[in-house]
């Protein structure tokens, strides 16, 4: 049992501010509650963002990350206050986990003046600065040597405390970007997570035609880093990963890969007819539920009760409503300052 | 031909009363960098070879020797590797400057530049942004052949969110460098092969020169010839052989293609009636025929006694042999031909 063990979170992300010890989640009633709380966030937004776009209420594309819960929660639960991270076009996981507000992520979907980006980015842009959020990213990999180039820069600044976290999938893997990113990141022992999300497809290619090897942690030994691959359906041992690599980074042992083995329920993209793979190994896959799982382990340590899960849940799909009304009523976003929104203002920045 | 900006043979370097001296491109880059990092720690620069090994057309000279290995950074071939560490450097504070080896190899680093560095202020909605400089050399005449000898300034022209600027002087390839140091956006850097051993005063302290403003390089009433990069020096060289047969010309020096100086071309040509746009670019696509719809579109059309005259690059990727690599683009002789032409023809 490690209760107590994390301290008390700061107030702009709520993350610890020093080194927690390695807690048991399960058994953390504060700790569990927060898990579950972020997982059912993840969920819920994205099951009420599906429902919204089926209903020719929500505009453009998403891409969504349901039954990858535990990955980006476990990652972001080793995060400290100063860390910063990279995401994906999948990244709506990442910025909730990372203590996005929920109504400023729902307003964008909505394209409303006042969501993260004002209308201009969508959810494959939103970034979070507030919460060391860099950004989302269309393009796969994109967000790989920006990682480290983060990581280098904060290096650079003696902020030898801050460590950078970069997303990105198994279809990332394959990329040039990958192979540079990880290598640069290797050769100055810069303080960077990479966590690979296999939940394996790119888009409709399998990681079994994409790769000749079995798990792509082993690429990591091609870079001379450490690699780890973990359950990244079980938050427990996402986080326990994510905290050993964080450590590592942070005291100056260089990157880390883990590849955190996962699935979507969903389709790639609101395209996808799952032509590419069974309606048995998605149901296969929905047997392992993340958030199931967590709740199954907490129910049987009786670290919280009924009621109290119920009411997490609750809070959850409270936050998404209130999102989904507040998003609705806000302002659209505005057409007449969009040529004077493509450079940062000179002048005043230095 | 010579390709170098007056004068010709440097004097030694010595100071004079208006706080300039003669130096060469390269050296007004090199001291551009000094200064900027002397100034701010937050200034870096990464790039290949830029090390021990002073650059691969020895700009950062010893540049690592006065700021060490961190700061002056030697990176693996990995271009899209090092556009993107910059990108990241640029989001948490610093300001990089990367120095991309040929400006051809940018090729290899595109995504970094044009799908994050370029969009990242606006998909944001200007939450972040990306200060960075990214420095390459670019153009003919080394015999280097069609990988290393391109003009792609376009292309980045093309891309919304980068500001594009090519310095033709020496003071210019330190002023301006300065501004895009300076500058809270992406600032590519042209600068040309040909003209970093070229010399001209250059002021000692560390002064700016404004992105977005041309220079008017010499004036003259019959003829405006609108140039970028190596072209402006043979621009003014033209210059002076078309005054010998009583042809003045106004010589332009675009020097800053995003934002571009748009006013400084179209009153010009108000003046002279006539326009003569060269660039070392392919024709195709390029720059100057921006610049000509431009021109086209603004009522100085009103003004003019000839056709828009444009001389570029042939459409072809720039050959070895030298006879043939200086036929690929617009030569002295060329801009005294096509002037004489626009002239005689009005």
């Amino acid at each position: 049992m490690a209760a107590s063990s994390a301290p008390s979170p700061t107030a702009k992300t709520g993350r610890p501010s020093a080194r927690p010890e390695i807690a048991d989640l399960a058994r953390d009633p504060e700790l569990a509650t927060r898990v579950i709380g972020t997982m059912w966030r993840i969920r819920l937004f994205e099951e009420a963002v599906d429902e919204l776009f089926a209903r020719g209420l929500m505009h453009g594309t998403m891409h969504l990350s349901i039954g990858q819960e535990a990955s980006a929660t476990g990652v972001c639960l080793a995060m400290r206050e100063g860390d910063h991270l990279t995401s994906t076009h999948r990244g709506h996981g990442h910025c909730i986990g990372a203590g996005a507000d929920l109504n400023r992520m729902m307003a964008e979907l909505l394209a409303k003046e006042t969501g993260y980006c004002r209308g201009r980015g969508g959810s494959m842009h939103i970034a979070d600065v507030g919460t060391g959020n860099l950004g989302a990213n269309g393009i796969v990999g994109g967000g790989i040597p920006i990682a480290a180039g983060a990581a280098l820069g904060l290096q650079l600044q003696g902020k030898t405390d801050a460590v950078v976290v970069s997303f990105f999938g198994d279809g990332a893997s394959n990329e040039g970007a990958f192979h540079e990113g990880l290598n640069l990141a290797a050769v100055w022992d810069l303080p960077v997570v990479f966590v690979c999300e296999n939940n394996k497809y790119g888009m409709s290619m399998s990681t079994e035609l994409s790769t000749r090897i079995a798990n792509l942690a082993e690429r990591a030994a091609g870079y001379g880093m450490a690699g780890v691959s973990v359950d990244g359906n079980d938050v427990q041992a996402v986080y326990e990963a994510a905290t050993k690599a964080f450590d590592r980074a942070r005291s100056g042992g260089g990157p880390t890969l883990i590849e955190s083995v996962t699935y979507r329920w969903k389709g790639h993209s609101k395209s996808d007819k799952n032509l590419y793979r069974t309606r048995e190994e998605i149901a296969e896959w929905k047997e392992k539920d993340p958030i199931a799982a967590f709740l199954a382990k907490v129910t049987e340590a009786g670290t919280l009760t009924e009621n109290q899960l119920n009411a997490i849940a609750q809070e959850a799909k409270d936050a998404i409503r209130e999102s989904v009304r507040t998003g609705n009523a806000a302002p659209p976003s505005r057409a007449d300052e969009l040529l004077s929104a493509v450079y940062a203002p000179t002048g005043g920045s230095k | 031909m010579t390709t170098s900006v007056t004068p010709s043979v440097a004097p030694a370097a010595t100071e004079n009363a208006t706080g300039t001296r003669v130096i060469t491109y390269s050296e007004a880059i090199r001291e551009a960098i000094g200064q900027a990092m002397a100034a701010d720690d937050r200034v870096f620069m990464l790039g290949e070879d830029i090390g021990i090994y002073g650059g691969a057309f020895g700009v950062s000279g010893d540049l690592y020797h006065r700021f060490g290995a961190d700061r002056i950074r030697d990176t693996p071939i990995s271009e899209l590797g090092i556009v993107g560490a910059a990108v990241g450097a640029a989001l948490v504070g610093s300001r990089p400057i990367v120095e991309i080896q040929f400006s051809d190899f940018t090729c290899q680093a595109m995504d970094q530049i044009v799908n994050q560095a370029a969009k990242i202020h606006f998909m944001l909605g200007g939450a972040a942004s990306v200060p960075m400089v990214l420095r390459a050399p670019g153009g003919s005449g080394t015999g280097a052949a069609a990988q290393h000898s391109q003009s792609l300034e376009a292309w980045f022209a093309h891309i919304p969110g980068l500001k594009v600027v090519m310095p033709a002087t020496p003071a210019d390839a330190k002023g301006l460098l300065l501004s895009a140091i300076d500058d809270p956006n992406p600032v590519i850097v042209i600068e040309h092969k040909l003209l970093y051993r070229t010399s001209g005063e250059v002021p000692v302290e560390a002064v700016p020169t404004p992105l977005g403003k041309a220079a008017v390089r010499r004036r003259g009433d019959d003829i405006t010839l609108v140039a970028t990069g190596i072209m402006v020096s043979r621009s003014l060289e033209a210059a002076d052989a078309l005054a010998e047969q009583g042809v003045e010309a106004t010589v332009i020096d675009v020097r800053s293609l995003v934002p571009f100086d748009a006013d400084a071309v179209l009153n010009a040509v108000k003046n002279t009636g006539r326009v003569l746009l060269v660039q070392e670019a392919v024709k195709s696509g390029g720059f100057m025929s921006e610049v000509a719809a431009r021109i086209s579109e603004s009522d100085a059309i009103y003004s003019l006694l000839a056709p828009i005259g444009r001389l570029c690059g042939m459409d072809i990727p720039i050959p070895y042999a030298p006879q043939l690599e200086r036929a690929a683009v617009p030569q002295v002789e060329d801009i005294i031909n096509h002037s004489m032409n626009l002239v005689r023809n009005s």
